[in-house]
């Protein structure tokens, strides 16, 4: 019995990243565009895991992995940071001027195989997945993820963003922070630092509980990976793009990922 | 070498006053019945005919707050700040100014203006943007020429601004 309560908290464990995907993952900023000047300018920040968006009414979401990167490419500690029930906050003092870049990403492997007649369920690093499959494991099915959550925020002109070469990532073409709404604007999509081609992209407004329509709007990548949106109405966009079971770059496994923005477009 | 000069510096001397032009911006700020009333904030800049910025010629805002605390909410004039303002360190004389009361506001710039100085003839607008705090948000445009005539136009608000128009003088 004891056994059998260990193994099903393990694969509660092992698939509760998998069981957030199917929920949508955000972080909400106060403000976007910011002029203030000094050491007084701040945003704070809403991250939750919830169908409607931006309403917290799931779960919040788990912070652990939050990286604030400066436009100096520095790290800031976020502060504040709290966990309700529906939504975790911080707040990002922003003492420089240019582009403030929020993520909470995730990366790493997840194997299912049967041993002895046994299913078993493994999750770790690339690095640890050499060693982690015993030598009579059989139907193996092994995944590469990464998931990116993110966000931005300016103070002053917006400053370029670098690109991560992991998992999904979109790379601006027009600015983040620079997104007015019926101005169309250009985006790449990468996986793992490729052009991601022939994605579809999900765009889907905000403000959610106030509409009988989701709103959405769905583009493909072309063969660059590149797309283009014109954000009918202002207001809080979430840009999201998944794939599943692409090759991988790791032998016997596949690539999965997932990207999640939370874009401002001003009126 | 020294007579080209002269007469260059004698060219430039005499071709000077033909463009130095006057730019004359009149703004109506209108009276409103608000229960919490706060002068807006003001920016007046000019863009070229594709409505990209030139130069900003003005900005009103509360300039005597501590810690440039005004600064705050010059996002607010949204397009301003997008097309110039951010890129612009404030304050900065000759640009900053403090918010206005409500009525007719004139304010002019010569020639020797930081925007003016360097503009090519050509068409252009005078574009000016008002956010209110606890009001709404306006942004109207008057034409001009500049490099050639006298000439003048103007724009009409309809909620935070009224009459906008523009002079440019000889």
């Amino acid at each position: 019995m004891k056994k059998a309560l260990l193994a099903l908290v393990a694969f509660a464990a092992v698939s509760a990243p998998l069981a957030a995907h199917a929920h949508r993952q955000w972080i909400e900023p106060s403000s976007t565009v910011l002029s203030g000047t000094g050491d007084d300018v701040w945003v704070t920040f809403d991250a939750a895991v919830s169908n409607t968006l931006f309403h917290a009414d799931h779960q919040p979401m788990r912070i652990d992995n939050l990286v604030v990167t400066a436009p100096d490419g520095s790290t800031v500690a976020p502060q504040n940071v709290t966990r309700g029930r529906y939504r975790s906050t911080f707040d990002v003092q922003l003492a420089q001027n240019g582009t403030y870049r929020i993520v909470n990403a995730s990366s790493g492997m997840n194997a299912r195989y049967e041993l002895n007649g046994e299913n078993r369920n493994w999750r770790g690093t690339a690095a640890e997945f050499a060693t982690a499959i015993p030598a009579g494991a059989t139907n193996v099915r092994v995944s590469e993820n990464a998931n990116r959550v993110e966000t931005f925020v300016t103070r002053g002109a917006p400053t370029p963003i670098a690109q991560v070469n992991t998992g999904l990532e979109i790379t601006p073409v027009t600015h983040p922070n620079d997104l007015v709404a019926s101005e169309a604007a250009q985006f790449r999509l990468l996986l793992d630092g490729r052009p991601a081609a022939n994605i579809e992209v999900t765009i889907a407004p905000g403000n959610a509980r106030y509409r009988n329509e989701t709103g959405e709007i769905k583009v493909t990548t072309n063969a660059q990976g590149a797309f283009s949106v014109t954000f009918p109405t202002p207001g809080m966009w979430w840009v999201n793009a998944s794939v599943r079971d692409l090759p991988s770059q790791i032998q016997g496994a596949t690539r999965s990922a997932n990207y999640s923005g939370v874009y401002e477009v001003l009126p | 070498m020294k007579l080209p000069l002269l007469a260059s510096a004698a060219f430039a001397l005499t071709a000077a006053p033909a463009l130095a032009a006057d730019l004359r911006v009149d703004i109506e700020v209108p009276r409103l019945s608000a229960a919490e009333y706060h002068a807006p904030y003001v920016a007046v800049w000019i863009e070229n005919t594709d409505q990209t910025a030139v130069g900003t010629l003005s900005v009103w805002y509360d300039v005597d707050l501590r810690n440039n605390e005004g600064l705050t909410w010059l996002a607010d004039m949204r397009t301003w700040w997008r097309k110039s303002g951010r890129t612009l360190t404030l304050p900065a004389d000759g640009v900053s100014g403090a918010t206005r009361a409500p009525g007719r506001h004139s304010i002019s710039f010569r020639a020797d203006n930081a925007t003016l100085r360097n503009l090519p003839a050509g068409q252009y607008n005078v574009v000016v943007e008002a956010a209110r705090e606890l009001g709404n948000r306006e942004l109207v445009r008057a034409p001009f020429t500049w490099g050639g005539a006298a000439n003048n136009a103007s724009g009409q608000g309809s909620v935070e601004l009224g009459a906008v128009s523009v002079a440019v003088t000889r």
